[in-house]
């Protein structure tokens, strides 16, 4: 077997060659599903926002169709919606997410999982990728996802997106301290 | 529970050891930005074991080679970066983004941030893009990049290197790593080399020197091959 080759850090230079900044647009007028807003931070151990994060958001379709060969399954691929987007953090350590509210894929034994965006986190400082979720706090299938039962009952919400009005959310990754995000090795 | 009608392959999780630590103290920026808690680990899904696998962006004729971007040529020494993308079965990886992003000859960064007191050089952004072929195979042509003070400590240096990143098949897959030179003097006193904690993984990211690859009369060449995730043998229901 090759050995794997290791990580480094994506340092603070990314924007050269990706500049989207503050907000990322995974869906078009014509994509179908709910459209939702996530409004997203991310900040370090000191509470201080982190201004150079690059995040990378990974999700099915409005039906629950992943955009890749690998999901068999026949539900309505959306020529419309890849379901991958990136974007930096801004000045303010902030970003802003515009896209719809994902369909149900399943989980290990084939029950369903609620609905969730896979989110890769990347920044200077970090030597290798984070990896978290967000859910969303209007979800009652949150209670019965697989996932988050891996999750200490008492860090679950630090995976789930506040409901601020109708199809936005508010959803903050804090790197460390007592509010600590939950990152998931996978 | 409903079961649907398909399996999916687990990924092989990463062997202990060889990864790099977030919690590398030599590298400053790492003090609150490394998580305390340990990583929850939970099962692979389709969700993960999907990902971006259409070419996210569209490729310019020029992408791949960042000595022709501009009107005119850059200044630094030529090279080529030739290698393959592989998975841990040695199985190429085909049509997977590959991207770099670079310093200039000086050690300068086209960003706004970049403070360095070198020279910007208008005939270089520093950024390429290509898509590997059939066979995992990947090429650009660029210009070797400077060595860079950093604040990290006392005279503190990055040694030269070309950011790279890269997709593969899944979610599972994506790489950033940086590509060093083969026998940099500074490499040994730099803490985020450094912070991967065994030799036999730091050196696999130190191209080599490959007279085959070079452009006779015009680009000295190196050779940088990638390994990504591979696939566990045994499928798993979903």
């Amino acid at each position: 077997m090759l050995p794997l080759t290791p990580a480094q850090t994506v340092g603070p230079f990314f924007a050269i060659l990706v500049p989207a900044t503050g907000r990322a647009t995974l869906v078009t007028d014509h994509t179908a599903g709910q459209r939702i807003v996530v409004e997203g931070s991310v900040r370090d151990g000191a509470g201080h926002p982190v201004v150079d994060a690059l995040v990378e958001i990974w999700q099915a379709n409005a039906a629950g169709h992943c955009n890749h060969p690998e999901d068999s399954r026949t539900l309505g691929p959306d020529a419309t919606f890849d379901g991958f987007g990136r974007v930096h953090t801004d000045a303010d350590g902030r970003f802003t997410l515009e896209t719809i509210k994902p369909g149900v894929v399943p989980g290990p034994a084939g029950q369903p999982q609620a609905p969730h965006l896979v989110v890769g986190l990347f920044a200077r400082g970090l030597l290798t990728r984070l990896v978290t979720r967000i859910y969303f706090e209007d979800e009652p299938s949150n209670a019965l996802d697989p996932i988050l039962a891996c999750v200490a009952p008492d860090r679950r919400s630090t995976l789930v997106a506040a409901r601020r009005a109708e199809g936005r959310y508010r959803f903050a990754i804090v790197l460390q301290g007592p509010h600590e995000t939950v990152f998931f090795d996978v | 529970m409903s079961r649907s009608a398909f399996q999916i392959l687990p990924y092989r999780r990463p062997p202990a050891g060889d990864a790099p630590v977030n919690d590398a103290t030599a590298y400053r920026s790492t003090a609150l930005r490394h998580p305390t808690q340990p990583l929850v680990v939970i099962p692979q899904t389709l969700s993960e074991i999907t990902g971006p696998v259409y070419g996210y962006g569209r490729l310019g004729p020029m992408d791949h080679d960042l000595t022709r971007q501009h009107d005119g040529a850059p200044l630094g020494e030529r090279i080529i970066i030739d290698g393959r993308v592989l998975d841990e079965d040695a199985r190429p990886v085909p049509d997977t983004l590959v991207e770099i992003w670079q310093a200039n000859a000086s050690g300068r960064y086209a960003h706004a941030h970049d403070t360095h007191d070198a020279p910007l050089d208008p005939n270089f952004s520093g950024a390429g893009r290509t898509l590997t072929d059939a066979h995992g195979h990947f090429r650009f042509m660029t210009i070797k990049p400077g060595a860079y003070p950093w604040h990290n400590h006392d005279n503190a240096w990055r040694p030269p290197h070309v950011h790279f990143s890269v997709f593969g098949r899944s979610f599972l897959t994506r790489l950033m790593t940086q590509m060093y030179f083969p026998g940099d003097p500074l490499l040994r006193f730099d803490p985020i080399f450094a912070a991967i904690p065994t030799e036999r993984a730091r050196e696999r990211l130190i191209a080599s020197f490959d007279l085959g690859v070079t452009d006779p009369g015009r680009a000295l060449g190196y050779r940088f091959d990638i390994v990504l995730r591979g696939r566990d043998a045994t499928p798993m229901d979903l």
